[in-house]
């Protein structure tokens, strides 16, 4: 039994996915002798040859464009974006094209890509580097957005997102790339590309959240056990399509809801999910479902970082508040 | 791989000449001997043919939008020869990636005009050919479908097929990121893809010399490390000619060309603009003197291989065609609402069932589960 870590996950999925399929191909910036900046690709050159582990030119365009070409060829490629705040440019080739070939040529043509990056802030990298920008993604019609939160989910997660005929934008939380190791038996087994995760049972207040804050969120509900306050911590792990009825199901369950992402506050993923509640739970609802998120502002240098990103401790004070609410 | 051998601070000296073909002049005489392929005139009455279809589609399309039958409408009026001599170079099993202005491309390669026309009047099965299936759809977003070809052309070489991606662009795409950084990586992968620049001279409003101080689109490809040339794009032999030696070029495995086609956009961007606006009547006039389709037919009629007749029974037959195509067109209904779900994804996620649901039964709220 060896434990690995997140991104240790990734690569052998990677790895698996190249093994079992000779259509996956990797694209990216240094992911070839280099093994990526976060070493997502550690070793796959060398056994899998640059042919399928493809450093590209320094263009993020590029890396989406040339994918869309591939995929709508019969290829899955992979292309990894280094950073988050480097997607930008891939953006266009995602709305314009990926995610909407196969409803513009009505089937005939589709586009089996992913496009894999690392998000979000906690690690005290240089600026652009740490933002969180899952929602824009999520609003694209045509487009899956997936987010895993352990090396488990990370492996299967990753499976599913090759595996899967349309374009997935795959979100990798790299704050918690290395914090925490499991085992994971390198079985093939792809996890749902639309279910969410419960990571921890309880019955007075329900964490929604993904990503780097599910270890906050637990982190927060240890602590408010100790109080005792039974807090249910849910991993919504795949964006979209969103698994609205776990969700439900919790809240009807606890009446109370704290959402929480390291994203901007204003129009995050979480408001989508707050609308489900309203919409679908609200007779549920024994409290305002709260939301603890980024602040609107410019994600900060590294020395303010950690007062942007939610803690344990922000998110054990809105669950507290919502437990009291009556 | 390895790094440069050349310390990148030592003075390089760097010449290059860009080459222009032509061989028929906008009076249809013969300035240059001709290519294999034209030698015989009458193999050249098949491309007359497509650009004269390509003519009258354009031509019914813009009075169908005038008259509120068809939607915006993107005439290629006097680029006929690029996008025929282009596709006049492929084989069948090459694929086609176009921008939004070359139907004639399109034509040849067995798009119907049906399916132009039901896709300018906003249904989605106008890019569902039944002829090439593997050809991409039109594009919209500028320079945007290059990097397609470049990736399309890599598929190519990683399954050695003997096959070439070729994409057409107007002049204002060379001055997108996209061009760049396609024709870039296919040239550092030397992937098969010839990369086509339709040069009309205008971009909507904007004229080809405020585009970019370059002298010419062509040499854009040598940065690049690729073959670039020019050619007069109203002389359909001189475009097949280019595009079959661009085509051999990649096909044999030595990578990728650029090549600039030099046109000129007699009508207005799209039916939604007017060029008056901004471009004199004057300059329009001069270029109709070089257009293509007249140049062949008086090249077709001097080699004594094409007369009155054949183009009284030429007109008339592509007026059937064209006619047959609008009817089929007009009397194609809307595909059913649901349609706009069944093709998002292979498979609907559970959750955009309950929308499909509301929109079929039109009902208020977004149906959410």
């Amino acid at each position: 039994m060896t434990e690995i870590s997140l991104v240790e996950a990734v690569t052998l999925a990677l790895s698996r996915a190249m093994e079992d399929d000779e259509r996956v191909l990797l694209l990216g910036e240094d992911i070839g002798l280099d093994g990526g900046v976060f070493r997502a690709t550690a070793g796959l050159v060398e056994r899998f040859g640059t042919d399928r582990v493809r450093d590209t030119p320094l263009s993020e365009a590029i890396i989406a464009g040339v994918s869309v070409g591939l995929a709508a060829q019969g290829f899955r490629p992979v292309g990894e974006i280094q950073f988050m705040g480097f997607i930008y440019p891939v953006i266009d080739q995602l709305v314009n094209h990926a995610s909407r070939l196969r409803t513009r040529t009505r089937g005939r043509i589709s586009c089996p890509l992913v496009i894999r990056a690392p998000f979000g802030g906690g690690i005290h990298a240089p600026e652009h580097h740490s933002e969180s920008m899952e929602a824009m993604f999520a609003h694209v019609p045509g487009l899956r957005v997936v987010i895993p939160s352990s090396p488990h989910r990370a492996y299967g997660l990753l499976l599913a997102a090759i595996r899967n005929p349309d374009p997935v934008v795959f979100l990798e939380p790299k704050r918690i790339y290395r914090a925490l190791k499991e085992d994971v038996p390198d079985n093939g087994e792809a996890l749902p590309l639309d279910r969410c995760v419960v990571l921890r049972e309880g019955s007075d207040v329900t964490i929604v959240t993904w990503g780097a804050m599910t270890v906050e969120a637990l982190a927060a509900a240890d602590e408010l056990a100790g109080e005792g306050v039974s807090t249910e911590v849910i991993d919504v792990s795949t964006l979209k399509p969103l698994d609205a009825k776990t969700i439900l199901e919790s809240v009807h369950k606890t009446g109370r809801c704290v959402i929480v992402h390291e994203a901007p506050f204003t129009a995050g993923f979480g408001a989508e999910i707050a609308a489900r509640l309203a919409e679908k739970g609200l007779m549920d609802l024994l409290a305002p479902v709260r939301r603890v998120a980024g602040y609107d502002v410019v994600m900060p240098l590294p020395r303010l970082e950690n007062s942007y990103m939610p803690s344990a401790e922000r998110i054990a004070t809105a669950v507290r508040e919502s437990a009291a609410y009556a | 791989m390895q790094a440069d051998e050349e310390s990148p601070d030592k003075h390089a000296e760097i010449t290059f000449a860009v080459s222009h073909t032509g061989y028929l002049g906008p009076d249809g005489t013969v300035e240059e001997p001709l290519p294999e392929f034209a030698r015989d005139a009458s193999a050249l009455i098949p491309l007359y043919g497509a650009m004269v279809l390509t003519r009258v589609l354009d031509e019914k399309a813009v009075a169908l939008q005038r008259t509120g039958r068809l939607g915006t409408y993107a005439s290629s009026l006097g680029q006929e020869a690029v996008g025929v001599g282009v596709a006049a170079a492929m084989r069948p099993d090459d694929i086609f990636v176009p921008s939004f202005r070359e139907q004639a491309a399109q034509l040849w390669r067995g798009v119907s005009p049906k399916e132009i026309l039901l896709y300018w009047g906003g249904d989605e099965r106008g890019s569902d050919f039944e002829g090439p299936r593997e050809d991409f759809p039109v594009c919209i977003p500028v320079a945007s479908h290059f990097p397609h070809a470049a990736g399309i052309a890599l598929a190519f070489k990683l399954r050695n097929e003997q096959r070439v991606a070729i994409a057409v662009a107007g002049d204002g795409a060379t001055s997108k990121g996209d061009f760049y950084e396609a024709i870039n990586i296919a040239a550092v992968w030397s992937v098969p893809a010839v990369f086509v620049i339709n040069n009309n001279q205008w971009a909507i409003s904007v004229p080809r010399a405020a585009q970019t101080a370059a002298q010419t689109l062509a040499q854009k490809a040598i940065a690049a490390g690729m073959p670039g040339e020019r050619v007069d794009g109203n002389d359909v032999i001189a475009v097949q000619d280019a595009t079959e030696r661009a085509i051999a070029r990649a096909r044999a495995g030595d990578g990728p060309s650029l090549i600039e086609a030099i046109t000129y956009r007699l009508a207005d961007h799209t039916t939604a603009d007017d060029a008056h606006r901004y471009r004199e009547d004057a300059e329009v006039s001069a270029h109709w003197k070089e257009e293509p389709v007249g140049r062949l037919r008086r090249y077709l009629t001097d080699q004594s291989v094409w007369t009155k007749e054949n183009e009284e029974a030429l007109l008339a037959q592509v007026a059937e065609q064209v006619d047959e195509a609008v009817e089929a067109y007009l009397a194609t209904p809307a595909q059913p609402v649901e349609t706009m779900f069944d093709y998002l994804f292979e498979k609907l996620p559970a959750g955009l069932l309950a929308q499909r649901e509301a929109a079929m039964t039109k009902l208020t709220g977004q149906g959410h589960d």
